[in-house]
Formats: C-alpha cells, sequence, structure tokens
C-alpha cells in the first residue's frame, strides 16, 4: 500500500428524502503514472489507484475507472441521490491491491 | 508526484515528438478507444459537455467537468498525452446527475475528448483545446 | 478599413487568453467564512512597493477556486495527516503535541508572527524551528527535517489555524540585525542571470517570465500546495528554486541566511492574511 494514504470526503450530514447532494472527495496518493525515470534512467513502474466507486445503502452511485493521467491526490467531484437515510461507502482501488475505504452516514429528516 | 523540470520538459518533448508523428498513426489510437467504447456505433457530436481551462497554469493538476443528461458513462481522453485515456465515469441507479469533475494531467496542448454513452444506447462526443504553459519558474 | 479593424480584432483575440487572469475585484473567503485581505497598503518599511497583493490575486479563475473551499484545497488532506501525529505520541517522554497544546487551534496568531525571536535561544526562530525543540527538548523525539514531508505537514496545520488573521511580523529590537540580513539578500543579484528577489518580485510582478505569471513574492500562503508539484512546499524549498532559477547556487534550506530572508520577506507581507496552506501554480 502507497504510504499514509488518506482520504477527505464531503457528504451532507443530513438531507431530505429524495435530495439531490454535491459530494467531493480526495485522498493522498502520488498515482505514479509509469512514464517516469528515476535518476538512474529507470523507468518508475506504475502504481495509481485504479478504481474509485461510490454506494448509498449499496447501491452505486458512480464507479470509475481511474488512469494514470489523474492527477496525483486524486479528486471527484459528483451528485448523488438520497432516497432515505444510510450509508455512504467510497472505495479506492490501488494497483497494488489495497482498498482503501470511508463512509459517511446520513440522516433524513 | 514531484516533476523536476527536466522531467517536465522531457514530457513535453515527448508530447512535441507524438505530434510530429503521420495524424493517422496517432489519431488512431484515440479512434481504437472510441470504437471500444461505442463498440463502433455512430457518434454525435454535442450532447455532452465538456469544462476545462483554456490556459492550464500546470498541466499537472488541470481541472475539468464533464456532463450529459441522461448518460449512462462518459469516457474522458487527453489526444496529446503519451496513453490517451483519463477516466471513465460509470453512473449508478443513484447518481444525481450525469456529471463529475477531477483534475487530469496533460502533457502539453491538446484536446481533451469526453464521449457520452446515453440510456438509449447512442454516443455523444466533444473535445475542448487546452493550452498547457510552460512556466519559466522551476521551483 | 474592414480589413484592418478584423486583423486587430484577431490579434486582440490571440493576444487575450494568453494574458487571461482572474476578475482583479475577486475576494478571497474560504469556505464561505474567512475573509482574507488579499489586497492593501504596503507597510511603511517598504519603500518599493504602495500596494500588496496576496500570490492569489495573480493565479488563474481556477486556481483561484481550490483554495475558497477546504474540500477542493488538496493542502487539507495533509493538514488532516498533521492532526492525526499532533495526537500521536512519539519519543521516549511518552508525550504527544495534545500533551501540551491541546488542541492545535490553541496555536491560533502564531503563524501571523512568524518568525519571531526567542529570547531562550536568542535567535530568530521559525516555525520548523519550535517543532522540531518541542520534539528534541520536550517530546524526547527525533528532529524532522526541514523540508520533509511530516514537517511540512504540520506547518500547514499550525498555520491553517491562523488563516485570516493579519501578518504582523516585527522587524525591530533583537530581529533587526537578521531583518538587514534579509533585506540584503532580496536585493542582492544573483547567478549567471543577475537576477535579485526583486528585480521579478518589485520591478516585475503582474509582467510575464514565459508563461509564468510574476506575483509579489509574499510567503502568507505557505506552506503552499503548488500544482507543479503537487505537494506542500516550504518557504525555504521556493527560496531554493527561485535562486536556482537565475543559475545561482542558493543557500541551504535552513540556514541562517535563509530564516534572514524569510523573515525580510514575511514582513513585506504585514497587512495581508495568513493564507496558509494556500494554493499556487
Amino acid at each position: 500500500m502507497a504510504e499514509n494514504v488518506k482520504a477527505r470526503v464531503r457528504a451532507p450530514r443530513s438531507a431530505s428524502a429524495g435530495e439531490v447532494a454535491t459530494i467531493k472527495t480526495l485522498i493522498s496518493h502520488p498515482m505514479e503514472s509509469g512514464q517516469r525515470k528515476d535518476s538512474q534512467g529507470n523507468t518508475i513502474p506504475r502504481s495509481i489507484i485504479h478504481r474509485f466507486t461510490c454506494d448509498f445503502n449499496g447501491e452505486n452511485v458512480i464507479d470509475v475507472k481511474m488512469e494514470p493521467a489523474i492527477s496525483t491526490n486524486p479528486y471527484f467531484e459528483f451528485e448523488a441521490k438520497i432516497p432515505e437515510a444510510g450509508e455512504f461507502k467510497f472505495t479506492w482501488y490501488d494497483d497494488d491491491g489495497s482498498v482503501y475505504e470511508e463512509s459517511a452516514t446520513v440522516e433524513v429528516s | 508526484m514531484d516533476f523536476t523540470r527536466r522531467e517536465t520538459l522531457a514530457l513535453g518533448a515527448g508530447a512535441a515528438a507524438l505530434t510530429l508523428l503521420p495524424a493517422g498513426a496517432y489519431a488512431a489510437t484515440v479512434d481504437e478507444l472510441v470504437n471500444e467504447f461505442t463498440g463502433g456505433a455512430d457518434v454525435a457530436d454535442g450532447g455532452v459537455n465538456l469544462d476545462a481551462p483554456e490556459i492550464a497554469e500546470n498541466g499537472n493538476t488541470v481541472p475539468i467537468s464533464v456532463s450529459a443528461d441522461g448518460a449512462t458513462a462518459i469516457m474522458v481522453l487527453a489526444a496529446g498525452n503519451p496513453t490517451p485515456p483519463v477516466a471513465t465515469f460509470n453512473f449508478g441507479p443513484l447518481a444525481g446527475s450525469s456529471s463529475a469533475s477531477t483534475r487530469i494531467r496533460l502533457a502539453g496542448t491538446q484536446d481533451v475528448i469526453a464521449v457520452a454513452k446515453m440510456a438509449d444506447g447512442s454516443f455523444a462526443r466533444t473535445s475542448k483545446e487546452v493550452k498547457v504553459t510552460i512556466g519559466g519558474c522551476g521551483g | 478599413m474592414t480589413f484592418r479593424t478584423m486583423t486587430a480584432a484577431a490579434a486582440l483575440a490571440m493576444l487575450v487568453p494568453a494574458f487571461a487572469t482572474a476578475d482583479p475585484d475577486a475576494k478571497l473567503v474560504v469556505n464561505g467564512e474567512i475573509e482574507m485581505v488579499t489586497e492593501t497598503e504596503a507597510p511603511e518599511h517598504l519603500e518599493g512597493l504602495r500596494t500588496i497583493r496576496s500570490g492569489w490575486t495573480f493565479r488563474t479563475e481556477e486556481t483561484q477556486a481550490l483554495q475558497m473551499d477546504d474540500f477542493d484545497n488538496p493542502a487539507m488532506i495533509f493538514v488532516d495527516q498533521a492532526r492525526d501525529v499532533w495526537n500521536t505520541v512519539e519519543g521516549d517522554a511518552g508525550e504527544s503535541c495534545a500533551s501540551c497544546h491541546g488542541e492545535p487551534e490553541s496555536l491560533r496568531g502564531l503563524r501571523a508572527e512568524l518568525p519571531k525571536w526567542n529570547e531562550e535561544k536568542g535567535e530568530v526562530y521559525t516555525a520548523e524551528m519550535y517543532i522540531n525543540d518541542c520534539r528534541t527538548e520536550r517530546m524526547g523525539a527525533e528532529p524532522w527535517g526541514w523540508d520533509s514531508q511530516p514537517m511540512k505537514n504540520m506547518t500547514a496545520l499550525i498555520s491553517s489555524v491562523s488563516r485570516g488573521m493579519t501578518v504582523d511580523v516585527a522587524i525591530d529590537g533583537p530581529v533587526r540585525e537578521a531583518w538587514e540580513r534579509g533585506k540584503e539578500i532580496y536585493y542582492t543579484r544573483y547567478g549567471q542571470l543577475e537576477l535579485a528577489c526583486a528585480n521579478c518580485h518589485e520591478d516585475n510582478y503582474d509582467n510575464y517570465i514565459r508563461a509564468d505569471h510574476l506575483s509579489q513574492g509574499h510567503i502568507n500562503g505557505f506552506p503552499t500546495y503548488r500544482l507543479k508539484q503537487a505537494n506542500l512546499v516550504s518557504k525555504h524549498n521556493r527560496f531554493r528554486g527561485c535562486i536556482r532559477d537565475t543559475r545561482g547556487v542558493p543557500y541551504a534550506i535552513g540556514s541562517e541566511d535563509f530564516v534572514a530572508l524569510e523573515l525580510y520577506v514575511a514582513s513585506r507581507g504585514n497587512g495581508l492574511s495568513v493564507e496558509g496552506p494556500a494554493v499556487r501554480n
């Protein structure tokens, strides 16, 4: 797993049923592209997060296939429908097999 | 990712070299990717929005947004990068809209391309040129 | 003549994007609540400028927007990492930052007056020096490298709790000698290109050096998240980069010379708001 990976997510704490909310996510990750060479001229192997998903109560909101052209510390912003109270689950999949997870609960008033 | 000045220049040179290839040879890669995404279906111009700065202050972190009403997926390509794929956004049943924003790497001035797959199986495409400046200050 | 008009219009159309900068009257408000002073009267000691402007005002709209919300500002993830470290016991003494300081917010105001005179040590102190004293003397932990990731993260955290406060660095009294030394460095031409800090940041701010829009070189936004490095960048790292760009040999990061330069450059920004961690190109 890449060193000291940390995620930030913003989702509303409460919403009305059926509301559409803006979600923002950021995760610290070098996203080594596989295009760079080290000082000895050897290619630095690719090591990226290649997939990001967001689900709410088990149903998918967005599923992103990520390539090396995504910047260091990947950021995503998108909109989610909140049909009822529940929990967002955010998952990032690293090339090295690591999976990083974050969640956020939402109350419905 | 920490690009030194030299590495950034090398990236730029790589992009420049690519643009010197016969247009057909290079365009094929983007076309192949689009074909793979569409299954060879016709692609309409327009119907998908792509927001990107006209001039990016740094090619390492270029903010972009894509949206297309009723799309189930949007693929983003950067035609002038060493490898053109950038990301494919697949919108699930709880997507509030078919839109997303992210930040991408561009190895030089080039076209960014977005192709949307609509719910009815049709496809739409747009592109936008982003100029990437090479600053005077390496730091 | 129609032809001439069109040519002029075309020429203008080509020029405009190259020099498209953000709205000069744009206001920097972070998270809809922290109002920043991005333009104000220059401090009295500063003879070369009438008005001082934050580096934020020189950036494009897209870069500016990244600093206006903590969920858009990539630096804040490093601030989060520093908060974890803040509460982590390290070293022989069994202490964390929190053991003595409580919440990081207890240090609100510190960033606005740094660097400053440390009476006990008898020298000008930066955030990095205070942090390492805490680590070695109070915690019994290893010092961090001046430009290391944990150090940049911690200085970003300490700066973040002072955001919106007015930079107010003392230039008289015991710091005067260091301040004069910093001023001397600022106006000395370095390198094969024979450029002083002042040549770019006082004489030519708002002009372009190749495609770079030159700022006034204030450091109220440091440590800053630079899009180029995709990481936090320390003040001394930026100083080193500038001198290297003159094709000169920079002073060492953490050296007495760079501490003096930091004091002088910080004092040029007296009156602006603490923005660090800002976002720059």
